[in-house]
């Protein structure tokens, strides 16, 4: 039976036992029937044309993960940010761990989007934002059929979130494969602010797939700091769909760390809604293997006077593939914008390749609009003047690749994630650094 | 009272399109409809050998399986393939010694269009096979370029003549199954040029084609071969015009270059064909296939100012297959009122040490849409592939788009790529320095599009660039916003 039957027939049963209302049971019954209309993305959609999920579409995946608490802190404990104080909502194989967690309802709320989607409490806030920003394609519309957990986020206007959050999703591998499909819901109101890390992590070989979906709502003046970090095991699949609507004068950022995993896609579409946007989409790439990374991006500029930045750095090795596929879109009511579009790679085998495919559509006359692709390799003659000085190859190619990634970290703003994200990069370069960030 | 904008609007509205005559010459148009007997008919005609019918016949069963592409970012009324007249000739046609043979309303047309045979001829040491409804009417300077052992004719006579030579080459880049409008043009087409070039010899002169669609519910489909044996050099230019009709007309080429070792090919196209009226009906249809094969050290390099058509379709492309060979792709895409456009240039490169340049402007005006699409792939045996692309766009006025799908495909580690683009309108800070020194609104812009366009234009033969220059500007005044 093909995943896509599978997920079909267990639709139904997996309803039942849901305790949702009927306005969330609607969408969901919308959304499956888009889901198998379309069925998974082949090679001959346009948007895939570089990444196949085939070897994904014809695994057998358990859709449920085992009930257990199956973890011990110690054992996880250095894939969380430790060094500083953080909100923490925990999953284990889809469920949440209310031993690893640390939520709150203090001022704002950070807590499960299970919770949010049947007490009543919080049904205002579903009923205006709850699936009404995604684009309706097939993967993210499987999620809305199957989503039922979580981070949900709601940060009041005028408010800033004390402490950054961290959204950490386990798979134990008890399941030799397991489908996983999380949910996270954020609302910023007007005026407020929030820093939020999200990694997905398994904790063993087993196959994993996580198609997971991410909606952001920034509301008049709201500021977000996205950070993903991408660094899972060999046997690890993910696809990121995430949807941001951005009001007058908000500022999103989001930066994605891809170091790990089978295959990672990213789908990040920014819609500006409002006037004085600006929209930051940052990645650094490093990856080796057979491993796969996809970029695929979107701003929808349908505002006048909005910015954006896209900033994409990639490094290939052995047999990796990297694809990233940037689009821009300006609208005809959308003047005097600006973006920004830059996509530099370096491929480091013989046997890696990277397919690049940069677009602007633009249909106003008064914007201000670039991107730049670049594939090349490191200068000979830098690593000739290091080695002089007595910087060895290795060291030398190494601070070269960290300085073409660095100006991807320069804008990450906390400063130990910075200095996180700097340590994994010198552990995948194989270097020590020797300086700390 | 100074020129204001408006104007300039007016001007342009009430410009019409300068080629829009129709030349009133008998012509012998076969009925509308396609079928393997309109093949076989159009091959009989030409009184082609048996190999030449078949290789027709074979393209057109595949063309029947095959599905009209759908992925360029056009919008319009597809033909109807069974409502096109496969075949029509000037129906006196008379083999000509001199040009005093040939039919005076023929030659009347072809002053009308600013091409002056015998001038030309005398003056800017051209030759020019002209293709009217798809049949070459007249070779000029044969005798001069057969001295030189260069044969220059219309594709008819060389599968005649030259059938060798023909036969080998013919469908060797554009496959006949390539496409769904090569495939077509591989059954159906009626004529066009055919040009090589001895080993090591250096054309003395450029050649030019001139095609014109003048019967009315005819399509064009005219096929080019352009070989340059090794080491030898040839510029090849090409223009075409269309009277102004309503219903839509179809252009389906296929150009085929191929430069063996050391050799080196220019091809420059200016391509004028009625674009429709400035509400969008009518025009041409241009879906042509443009592609060139480089053997080792070979050079090939298109040009093109691409300012007629409702409807282009077009991405001259360049296999890069010896080492060290060159790829070169140079291209104004102006596109007004309704007018779409979807063209860019393939850069495949095979062999090692490849290199490969584009250079594409777009500017867009009215309502029209204007798209780059480009590939650029390195292969994994092409080892220190070069290639750089630059793709800049001009915006008047915000009803129209531009449009930018670069494809970059990287498999090789010494791969060195570069793209950029940028988008922008023309400043009025810019128009306002040129009208405090006394340049009005008009030549400001003309001034503007020109160094916008100068890179390309640069690239163009003499006698052409004059003529690219003149219709950027009658097709661009009065459009900024």
């Amino acid at each position: 039976m093909s995943l896509k039957d599978k997920l079909l027939s267990s639709y139904l049963t997996f309803q039942e036992n849901q305790d949702f209302d009927n306005s969330i049971h609607d969408i969901k019954d919308a959304a499956i029937k888009i889901f198998e209309e379309k069925g998974f993305p082949t090679k001959k959609d346009e948007n895939w044309k570089y990444t196949s999920l085939n070897s994904l579409v014809k695994g057998d995946f358990s859709l449920v993960g085992r009930n257990e608490d199956a973890i011990e802190f110690r054992d996880v404990k250095k894939y969380f940010l430790n060094d500083i104080d953080t909100y923490k909502i925990v999953f284990i194989d889809g469920k949440y761990s209310s031993y690893l967690s640390e939520t709150t309802h203090d001022g704002v709320d950070v807590c499960l989007l299970s919770a949010a989607l049947t007490k009543p409490k919080y049904k205002p806030v579903i009923d205006k934002y709850f699936d009404k920003i995604v684009k309706k394609d097939s993967l993210t519309s499987l999620n809305t059929a199957f989503a039922r957990e979580g981070a949900y986020i709601y940060v009041p206007k005028g408010k800033t979130v004390s402490k950054p959050i961290q959204i950490v999703h386990f798979a134990t591998g008890l399941e030799s494969s397991l489908m996983l499909q999380p949910r996270n819901l954020v609302v910023v109101e007007e005026n407020a602010e929030v820093q939020i890390i999200e990694r997905h992590q398994s904790l063993n070989s087993n196959a994993v797939f996580t198609n997971s979906v991410t909606e952001i709502y920034a509301a008049d003046h709201a500021r977000v700091d996205y950070y993903k970090i991408q660094n899972d095991k060999e046997a690890a699949s993910l696809i990121d769909n995430t949807h941001i609507d951005q009001q007058t004068s908000s500022e999103v950022a989001v930066h994605t760390f891809s170091f790990g995993g089978k295959l990672t896609r990213n789908n990040l579409n920014f819609y500006q809604n409002g006037e004085h946007n600006n929209s930051i989409l940052k990645g650094v790439t490093i990856i080796e293997d057979k491993q796969h990374v996809d970029h695929n991006t979107l701003v929808h500029h349908k505002q006048p006077n909005c910015e954006s930045h896209q900033d994409y750095k990639g490094i290939f090795d052995d047999r990796a593939t990297g694809v990233f596929n940037g689009k821009v879109v300006v609208d005809s009511v959308a003047q005097k914008i600006n973006a920004y579009q830059s996509n530099n790679n370096i491929l480091v085998s013989d046997k890696a390749s990277i397919n690049s495919k940069p677009q602007l559509e633009i249909f106003a006359d008064d914007v201000r609009c670039s991107h730049g692709c670049t594939i090349g390799q490191l200068d000979e003659d830098a690593l000739f003047y290091m080695k002089t000085r007595g910087i060895g190859e290795k060291e030398g190619r190494a601070l070269l690749m960290y300085a073409f990634a660095n100006n991807v970290l320069e804008s990450v703003k906390i400063p130990q994630l910075k200095s996180r994200i700097t340590k994994l990069i010198a552990n995948k370069l194989g270097v020590n650094l020797g300086f700390e960030v | 009272m100074a020129y204001t904008e408006d104007d300039l609007e007016k001007e342009l509205a009430t410009k019409e399109y300068k080629y829009g005559f129709y030349t009133d010459i008998e012509s012998d148009t076969f009925p509308v409809g396609l079928n393997e007997d309109i093949v076989r008919a159009i091959s009989m005609k030409k009184e082609e050998p048996e190999w030449m019918t078949e290789w027709r016949l074979e393209a057109f069963r595949h063309w029947q399986t095959m599905e009209e592409p759908e992925w360029a970012n056009v919008h319009y009324a597809k033909p109807n393939f069974q409502d096109i007249s496969y075949y029509s000739a000037p129906s006196k046609k008379p083999k000509y010694d001199s040009l005093d043979e040939v039919d005076p309303e023929l030659l009347d047309t072809f002053k009308r269009l600013g091409i002056s045979l015998d001038e030309q001829k005398k003056l800017a040491g051209v030759a020019v096979d002209v293709v009217m409804d798809s049949v070459s009417v007249t070779t000029t300077f044969k005798k001069t370029l057969a001295e030189k052992g260069i044969i220059f004719c219309s594709i008819s006579e060389a599968i005649k003549e030259h059938p060798e030579l023909v036969k080998k080459y013919i469908g060797s880049v554009v496959p006949k199954k390539d496409n769904f409008y090569a495939a077509l043009n591989s059954a159906v087409f009626s004529d066009g040029s055919f040009c090589y070039i001895p080993k090591g010899v250096r054309c003395p002169m450029e050649l030019s084609t001139y095609f014109r669609i003048n019967q009315a519910g005819t399509g064009q489909f005219e096929r080019t071969l352009v070989v340059a044996d090794e080491g030898s050099y040839v510029s090849y230019l090409e223009g075409c015009t269309a009277p102004s009709r309503d219903e839509n007309q179809l252009h389906a080429a296929v150009v085929e270059l191929i430069a063996l070792d050391d050799a080196e090919i220019k091809y420059s196209t200016v391509q004028n064909w009625y674009p429709g009226n400035d509400e969008g009906k009518g025009g041409v249809y241009n879906f042509v296939t443009k592609r060139g094969l480089c053997e080792k050290n070979a050079k090939i390099s298109w040009t093109q100012v691409e300012t007629g058509s409702a409807v282009t379709w077009k991405y001259p492309s360049c296999i890069l297959k010896g080492d060290n060979s060159i790829g070169e792709f140079y291209s104004i895409a102006v596109t007004n009122n309704f007018q779409q456009a979807d063209t860019g240039t393939k850069m495949v490169h095979l062999g090692k040490n490849t290199r490969s340049t584009i250079i594409s402007k777009g500017i867009s005006a009215g309502q029209s849409q204007n798209s780059y699409r480009g590939l650029v792939q390195i292969n994994s045996r092409a080892q220190n592939a070069r290639n750089f692309s630059q793709c800049d766009s001009l915006l008047m006025g915000n009803k129209c788009g531009a449009h930018t799908f670069p494809y970059i495909e990287a498999n090789n580690k010494t791969a060195r790529v570069e793209h950029e683009a940028t988008t922008s309108k023309i400043g009025e800070d810019q128009i306002f320095y040129c009208n405090q020194r006394g340049i009005d609104t008009e030549k400001a812009i003309a001034l503007i599009v020109n160094g916008f366009s100068k890179e390309v234009l640069n690239k163009l033969p003499m006698e052409f660039a004059v003529e690219a220059q003149k219709l950027l500007e009658i097709s661009l005044e009065g459009s900024v916003g």
